[in-house]
């Protein structure tokens, strides 16, 4: 089985725009949709969910307010500043550590799970789509991460699909690590903007850290000519094959108001033209024909 | 003043908005928040006058002290220890930092050693003083650096945080304690999906904000009809126009370019002001 990962290092460049292209285009892929923040894939596949799991990722302090004598030991070894001048936890901050309880001399703080969000198995005309959906706030969405690839895994072992395609969330944090880690390719979607170049040669690092092959696209490449050269000859002196370079065109924008990918929008348009030359490529370095 | 830039989609102009904010307005500090991909200071050209480096503290065992009683790792609520019977391995990229297994330990065989996460960095460019945070890859912890950072706030400058994308603990790190939130979001199903889960996320820290709509005139309406109906201001409209999308592709703030632009951001500044009462 192969698992490629499609990510951006800087958000907005059109990730969901090819993964769901590519899921069209792939037929019998199991999607992951790893950004669990802003997942916005569903909008283009219309999952119908099968599965709807709780995720319990981290753990809250809660204080009894019976038991407490006010000394604020709590507050004074907690590192993440989770608990207030009055002694009340904060749970945007608390990372569930479980310092606070262990010196709260009159054991009137105990840690509780929390669920931290949703994973879903669900099905598209397309194949089976794994995701998720982290609570506003949360933490720990690498672990959601990783969960919701474990449940691709199982998935495609169980319908015998050769492939998976994930698409990453923006960054090279924990949540963008979690999702690249093992795979075994790396498609960078980028444009020609210098902040787009910047974070690219970031995203291509993470991915070499790793271990996993990178690739590259440039979206919307016809905005800054002389970016998109400065990127192929980064590519090149780098060793990475650029495998597309896709044009600016308001159709994609359309085809997201409709809420359809753009191979079934407008398949004949010069977009969905060359994300199909760039699945080609991908599927041919990946050995998937 | 303390005003955070978000948004749950990235891309959607967080950074433009902060930087043309930033150099429109007096007495500034601009704070990139977004260690991951820190971008605002490529838009100005700047010059680091300062640069040091950002630890964390993860455990390191005294293995002459360490009987193996695994009290450190049965604390741990992140997996971060693991006892085997020869030896107690850490895991750093699991660590949160929160010391709780040097306290836990009978012996005192654990010491909190220093990790490098990333860097600090600082300067100066037209009495605009900018700091940013760059998290060293691979690296997957960027709350720690992201405090760091927000050490340096100035409060005696109106400051601008350019927060990451999302919703999730870095953004909510940089918000935090912020006098207003101002999301960008751009007028698609996307923006409005993203734009919806970041309300959530503010409402709940009962935090003041405002949308730009930024690449306008693209996509549809309906970010403009959530927005009436839940009476959240839109302060800004920032039209979709390819001399603003060739000039950030280039790196300049397009204010300084584009006529009016300045007066509009300072417009925005103290729409913003008037709405925080300050």
């Amino acid at each position: 089985m192969k698992q490629i990962t499609v990510l951006s290092g800087k958000g907005g460049t059109g990730k969901t725009t090819i993964t769901a292209a590519f899921a069209v285009l792939a037929k019998k892929a199991l999607i992951a949709d790893c950004d669990v923040d802003a997942p916005d894939l569903h909008m283009l596949l219309h999952p119908e969910i099968l599965e709807k799991r709780e995720f319990k990722g981290s753990k809250l302090a809660v204080i009894d307010e019976a038991k407490c004598v006010k000394c604020g030991a709590c507050k004074e070894k907690c590192r993440f500043d989770a608990i207030t001048q009055i002694l009340i936890v904060d749970p945007l901050s608390c990372e569930g550590c479980g310092v606070c309880v262990v010196v709260c001399p009159t054991n009137a703080i105990t840690l509780t799970e929390r669920v931290s969000g949703y994973a879903y198995i669900s099905k598209t005309k397309y194949g089976f789509m794994t995701h998720a959906l982290l609570k506003p706030g949360e933490s720990n969405s690498g672990k959601l991460v990783s969960l919701i690839r474990q449940n691709a895994k199982v998935l495609a072992e169980k319908e015998k699909s050769n492939l998976i395609i994930i698409d990453g969330p923006p960054g090279i944090g924990c949540p963008v690590i979690a999702s690249v880690t093992g795979a075994d390719a790396g498609l960078v979607v980028t444009e020609p903007t210098l902040s787009g170049i910047h974070d690219l040669e970031r995203a291509i690092q993470l991915l070499r850290h790793f271990n996993v092959k990178p690739f590259v696209c440039v979206n919307m490449y016809d905005v800054n000519m002389d970016n998109t050269e400065k990127i192929s000859r980064f590519c090149r002196e780098n060793g990475i094959e650029v495998v597309g370079r896709i044009p600016f065109n308001s159709i994609v924008t359309e085809a997201m108001v409709n809420g359809k990918t753009i191979i079934e929008y407008s398949p004949q348009c010069d977009v969905a033209k060359e994300i199909s030359s760039v699945w080609n490529k991908l599927c041919e370095e990946l050995v998937l024909r | 003043m303390i005003v955070a830039v978000a948004s749950g989609k990235g891309g959607t102009g967080k950074t433009t908005v902060a930087v043309n904010l930033a150099v429109s307005i007096e007495k500034a500090q601009l704070l990139d928040c977004d260690v991951e991909e820190p971008n605002a200071y490529l838009l100005l050209n700047l010059k680091i006058t300062r640069e040091e480096p950002v630890f964390r503290f993860i455990p390191s065992i005294n293995e002459d002290l360490c009987d193996l009683c695994g009290e450190c790792a049965y604390f741990c609520q992140h997996n971060a220890i693991l006892v085997i019977p020869q030896k107690v391995l850490i895991f750093p990229e699991l660590c949160h930092g929160c010391g709780g297994c040097a306290l836990m330990c009978p012996k005192k065989a654990i010491i909190e050693e220093k990790h490098k996460i990333g860097c600090l960095k600082e300067g100066c460019q037209n009495n605009l003083w900018i700091v940013f945070g760059e998290l060293d890859v691979g690296e997957p912890m960027a709350v720690p650096l992201i405090r760091e950072v927000k050490k340096r706030i100035d409060k005696t400058r109106n400051v601008i945080l350019d927060a990451p994308p999302g919703t999730g603990c870095p953004m909510i790190e940089t918000v935090k304690g912020s006098d207003f939130c101002l999301l960008i979001t751009e007028p698609t199903p996307f923006g409005l999906h993203d734009l919806k889960i970041s309300v959530t996320v503010l409402e709940d820290m009962k935090m003041p904000l405002g949308v730009v709509v930024n690449k306008a005139g693209i996509g549809d309406k309906k970010v403009y009809e959530y927005c009436r109906e839940k009476s959240i201001p839109i302060l800004l409209e920032i039209p979709y126009q390819r001399d603003i999308a060739e000039l950030y592709s280039k790196g300049i703030p397009f204010s300084l370019k584009m006529p009016g632009w300045r007066e509009e951001f300072q417009k925005l500044f103290d729409d913003i002001k008037r709405l925080v009462g300050k």
